[in-house]
């Protein structure tokens, strides 16, 4: 069965028809890619999913239940997770409390004020921290990250929470070769934990880590 | 994620390169050496303590606000609406049921200023759609409005002439006259209030109140219920502002209409603002700065005339030249935010 199922999404804005009757399969444990020029509605079908929008017509399955009207506190607990386009770390904080924020949001309500959490997830923290190369800079404010940097940390972010399927937004863009190549390594191994939808503008991106393809015109 | 496999090396990797000295907790310990020695510095001038009794009183109800705003973005205009009404039922306690003992009054006034806030709360944030900060402070707002004008006309609460003559505050047979013995039962109120809002708003709840400042969508997308949290800070606020105005009518021996309105909840933001916001400290030099200058100038007429416009300016100059208040120009961005990990020994 498919981990998430998009069936004859359509999203209307006034007149315009930025998504257009859009039909979707994402098996567990598979990278799928989204490809397609500016404005075929690849982020409007992610943040469809994700539910920063409600699409118009059609609906969403995922994980064997329909969330088409479900806000995205609920999506993002049922194992949801998405890497917004534009950067939207919490610049603010520390690198290392922007993770503990990811993290700690299975807790529930009691815990988080009793802090009951705070020493267990350490260990959890610094290990995502150091998967994305970010442990040295653990008590950097994230807003002095490098772009490349914190693109990595939204990374580390949205995959805090074990999700079973992460969204991930253009995650190289305006990334370096270089960034882009350790970017494609930071990601291959967490195919044994999740499955992947990524919109991407590069092929060759696309051609080294995923299994399939999706294309939107 | 496991755990075990965690190498010794990543704490250590993990340590800051640099801790920037800490100077909240400086200032919190001469506010509290201030306010401690107060009365024995200030012993034969009852009305320097009559007026520190106050400025701690409506320190607390500053302190309410500053949790909504400054720690949750709630813009609430509506804080005098908890202080107010708690303020009447202790009053109302005291004539109709003879009753005045601080340990059933003050958490009376606690329940009352908490259950009310959560109402109001519920009703202006917990509908299916967030709705915006504007409509949020209109809410608040308009509920301190229309409670100051429903008391102003109902005469079983004394109407627009309040209730006078209150029954002191008492503890067994002992009652609470002024001085001294007032200023140190608020003086208490305002450490325990202080110590519990502050442990909240360092525990790892205060980290998604300050995520949620940053950025309320992002939040939402990790799973929180963004909303709940706003309504648990907010009925706690209540909880603050519940005490504050209980200890205020007893305080003052009166209370009436103004003390629940829109004039009185603006006046709290002017004392959190001028301190500058988000520290749960600047609602007490803010409240006291602006007391102790109203003291000062008391006595000119001239002045006293302008008062409400010369706090419309100091707001107005805050807001536009000093966002993060007096204490912005002593405690960086950083610290008034804070760090929210397990603590590391640099090394």
């Amino acid at each position: 069965m498919a981990l998430l199922e998009v069936s004859g999404a359509t999203k209307l804005y006034g007149q315009l028809r930025a998504l257009d009757g859009v039909d979707l399969s994402v098996e567990v444990g598979t990278f799928h890619g989204l490809i397609g020029p500016n404005g075929s509605g690849k982020s409007t079908l992610l943040k469809s999913i994700a539910g920063a929008h409600f699409p118009t017509t059609g609906a969403i399955r995922f994980d064997g239940a329909d969330i088409t009207q479900l806000p995205p506190y609920q999506r993002a607990r049922s194992g949801l997770s998405l890497k917004f386009q534009i950067t939207a770390v919490l610049a603010e904080l520390s690198v290392y409390d922007n993770v503990l924020l990811a993290l700690q949001s299975l807790e529930g309500n009691w815990s988080l004020l009793f802090s009951r959490s705070r020493k267990r997830l350490d260990a959890d923290v610094m290990h995502a921290l150091e998967r994305f190369r970010l442990a040295d800079r653990a008590d950097n404010l994230a807003g002095e990250l490098s772009h490349g940097e914190q693109q990595w940390l939204e990374i580390a972010m949205a995959l805090a929470p074990r999700p079973k399927l992460l969204l991930l937004d253009e995650p190289t863009g305006g990334m370096s070769p270089e960034e882009r190549r350790v970017t494609g390594e930071l990601l291959a191994p967490i195919r044994s934990e999740c499955a992947l939808v990524i919109v991407e503008h590069d092929l060759d991106f696309f051609k080294n880590i995923c299994d399939r393809l999706t294309v939107l015109d | 994620m496991d755990a075990a496999a965690r190498p010794s090396t990543l704490r250590k990797a993990g340590l800051p390169a640099k801790r920037p000295l800490r100077v909240l907790p400086v200032i919190e310990l001469a506010v509290l050496v201030v306010l401690v020695a107060a009365p024995v510095v200030l012993s034969g001038r009852a009305e320097l303590i009559t007026l520190m009794t106050n400025v701690i009183i409506l320190s607390l109800l500053a302190i309410s606000f500053d949790l909504c705003w400054g720690f949750s973005g709630i813009m609430s205009f509506g804080q005098a609406l908890f202080f107010g009404v708690a303020g009447y039922v202790v009053a109302l306690v005291g004539r109709d049921l003879d009753f005045s003992q601080l340990w059933g009054t003050l958490p009376l006034a606690m329940l009352v200023g908490g259950l009310l806030a959560a109402a109001l709360v519920a009703f202006l944030l917990l509908g299916r759609k967030a709705p915006s900060s504007i409509f949020v402070a209109f809410g608040t707002l308009t509920g301190a409005y229309a409670a100051e004008r429903l008391v102003a006309g109902w005469q079983y609460v004394g109407a627009g002439n309040g209730l006078s003559a209150i029954k002191l505050m008492g503890f067994g047979s002992f009652e609470f006259v002024e001085r001294v013995e007032f200023y140190s039962v608020v003086l208490t109120a305002l450490v325990l209030v202080y110590a519990a809002s502050r442990w909240l708003v360092r525990s790892q709840l205060g980290l998604v109140l300050a995520g949620m400042r940053q950025n309320e969508e992002r939040l939402a997308f990790f799973g929180y219920r963004v909303q709940v949290f706003k309504a648990l800070v907010f009925s706690f606020a209540g909880v603050i502002a519940g005490l504050s105005g209980a200890l205020y009518s007893y305080h003052q021996g009166f209370t009436g209409p103004s003390n629940l309105g829109p004039g009185l909840s603006t006046t709290a933001v002017i004392y959190c603002l001028f301190g500058g916001s988000g520290t749960l400290i600047d609602p007490v030099l803010g409240t006291a700065a602006i007391e102790l200058l109203n003291y000062v100038l008391a006595d000119t007429d001239a002045i006293r005339q302008f008062w409400p416009v010369i706090l419309g300016v100091v707001l107005l100059v805050v807001v536009m030249f000093q966002p993060t208040g007096l204490l912005g120009l002593v405690v960086s961005a950083r610290e008034r935010i804070g760090s929210f990990g397990v603590r590391r020994r640099p090394g």
